[in-house]
């Protein structure tokens, strides 16, 4: 998926004069086509998040449109102040990456875990949250924080994901994208644990308990009408996200539900880590499956509570 | 028309008017950066109030947000918005923040507040103009101590990499912090020979010298970025507020706004 994003950024760049790639100092043979392609508008900033995102809000205000690179935490937590104030404040076109999303750099230990980043930043007001569950989301969720005028946030893999849409299907902004069709249960995902969810709704569909699989490429804004839509049509919802249980898609879903009110709308079950620090370590399959994020511990949460 | 002393003098006499009447805080920083911003806005900058985006427009951030006051009072004074606005500082529904904003208020770039923000947002605006070859400045003011936060040094770094040479910090060096002196809370001490270790052009003056001023802001030839260590008296201009701590929060009494504005006079 980081591959993806970044051949997708080069395309545009060829087309838009006005983006800037900052990277604090990774993206190590990733970034080298395009440092290579257009060395005027690529910079590295050093291992300095702070000052990386302040600067590329003072870019933004001079005009240009400024992608911020990095990994983990550490464009977004790191610098959560100069995101808030210099670039969210003042609309600055601020369009911050971070690869390795969730447990995507496993191995590497709990600080190269992202598992709280999409609480913190939805928190912002005028962010947008981008979280693309596959390639093509991925790519269409670049063009579209490219179009958007003002700070976007996109959490986006570190490599191996699946392409599950065919490459170009249409992504709207703040729009769901229907993986598969179901009855009584709707599974929604955001991220590349998409994968997981329509292996989980495999084996439901196998147990005669058909669920609809929902891809959620913007977390924020988060799309109502079709939470509103499925809410009033299946008996569960259940939210995946690899990541943590609070504040994040799962709670964005929850916060739909609960202004529908108690009529006519389905039960909720939110699926994430819950509620602690990823300190196991392991390949990223290994840590879904540790931590109840695997397609079969979805699949038998999702079982348990449907009956 | 009015030279930069007179200007200085208008800005102090219009700050203690506005502080007093609002009731607000950080009267010394903005004293002890009066002088610096009348000879900015008077005799450096390119300014167009009547155009404040204009593309050739010199780029101004104050890091220091706290002493926005005496920034709104100069926007005001070379006719940005109408003076009247100023009577809102402060107020209720009001645009001018305590804090410097710039929603809503023509020639503020860049709202801060936090600290060891407005000097990396610069150094942003500097890389730009430079990469686009466009001729005008940026400049910016900081405290001496906002040098204690790590994200300044992080700009220093970038600023003397990429060479910006557009760009002008100016140290507020007035010696005084929140709570105390710097020297006693966390010594920032030989602040001239840590910017030139970092890569700076950096020179001293002193901060209430509009004489010497003026020289260390013309356009200097060097290929590095610009540090004026500006020594400053906090609170100059009113005997009693000078290098007192509590100016940094106290607003003046009806007898002390009186004695102040005598003061001022006096200059």
């Amino acid at each position: 998926m980081r591959n993806a994003i970044v051949t997708q950024l080069q395309e545009l760049a060829q087309i838009h004069e006005d983006i800037i790639l900052v990277t604090g100092d990774l993206g190590f043979r990733v970034l080298n086509n395009f440092e290579n392609s257009f060395p005027e508008r690529f910079i590295n900033a050093g291992i300095s998040e702070q000052n990386m995102t302040s600067v590329a809000a003072g870019m933004a205000l001079e005009g240009k449109k400024v992608f911020t690179y990095s990994i983990a935490n550490f464009p977004t937590l790191r610098c959560l102040e100069q995101i808030r104030n210099d670039c969210a404040y003042h609309n600055a076109n601020v369009k911050i990456i971070a690869v390795g999303a969730g447990f995507a750099y496993g191995a590497l230990g709990m600080s190269h875990h992202a598992t709280e980043d999409l609480a913190i930043m939805r928190a912002l007001p005028q962010v947008v949250v981008f979280s693309p569950g596959d390639l093509t989301e991925a790519e269409e969720v670049l063009k579209l924080a490219y179009a958007h005028p003002g700070t976007c946030y996109l959490r986006v893999g570190k490599g191996g994901e699946a392409r599950i849409h065919p490459k170009g299907t249409a992504i709207s902004f703040g729009k769901a994208v229907k993986v598969k069709n179901g009855k009584n249960i709707a599974i929604f995902s955001t991220g590349s644990i998409l994968e997981e969810a329509i292996r989980a709704a495999e084996l439901l569909d196998a147990d005669h308990m058909d669920a609809y699989v929902f891809s959620f490429p913007t977390v924020k804004p988060i799309d109502r009408n079709l939470i509103h839509e499925i809410a009033s049509e299946v008996d569960l919802v259940v939210t995946i996200e690899e990541h943590n249980i609070l504040g994040g898609f799962g709670s964005a879903v929850a916060e739909v539900l609960t202004e529908i009110g108690y009529s006519n709308r389905a039960r909720l079950l939110r699926i994430g880590l819950s509620d602690t620090y990823s300190s196991e370590i392991g390949s990223q399959s290994y840590l879904r499956d540790y931590y109840g994020l695997s397609a079969k511990k979805i699949f038998d949460r999702i079982k348990q509570s449907a009956i | 028309m009015h030279n930069s002393r007179q200007l200085s003098i208008k800005l102090r006499k219009q700050v203690l008017e506005m502080v007093y009447r609002s009731k607000a805080s950080h009267i010394g920083a903005a004293f002890s950066i009066a002088d610096i911003i009348a000879v900015l806005y008077n005799d450096i900058m390119q300014c167009y109030p009547e155009k404040p985006d204009h593309a050739d427009r010199d780029r101004f951030i104050l890091s220091k947000g706290h002493a926005g006051v005496v920034v709104y009072a100069v926007l005001a004074e070379l006719g940005y918005f109408d003076k009247s606005l100023l009577e809102t500082y402060y107020q209720n529904g009001s645009n001018l923040s305590g804090h410097i904003s710039h929603k809503g208020v023509p020639g503020v770039e860049f709202s801060t507040g936090s600290l060891g923000h407005g000097v990396c947002a610069a150094a942003g605006m500097a890389w730009v103009a430079k990469a686009s070859r466009k001729s005008h400045r940026v400049f910016t003011i900081m405290g001496d101590g906002e040098c204690q936060e790590g994200s300044v040094w992080e700009m220093a770094t970038f600023a003397a990499h990429y060479q910006l040479s557009n760009l002008t910090v100016l140290v507020d060096h007035n010696k005084l912090q929140s709570m105390d002196t710097l020297e006693k809370t966390m010594s920032v001490s030989n602040l001239r020979e840590r910017w030139s270790s970092f890569g700076w052009d950096t020179v001293e003056t002193d901060g209430h010298d509009h004489e010497m001023l003026r020289e260390v802001l013309s356009r200097s030839v060097s290929p590095k970025p610009r540090c004026v260590i500006a020594h400053t008296v906090k609170g100059k201009g009113v005997s009693f507020m000078e290098n007192k701590v509590e100016w940094h929060y106290r607003d003046p009494q009806p007898a002390e706004y009186n004695l102040a504005m005598e003061e001022l006079n006096r200059l």
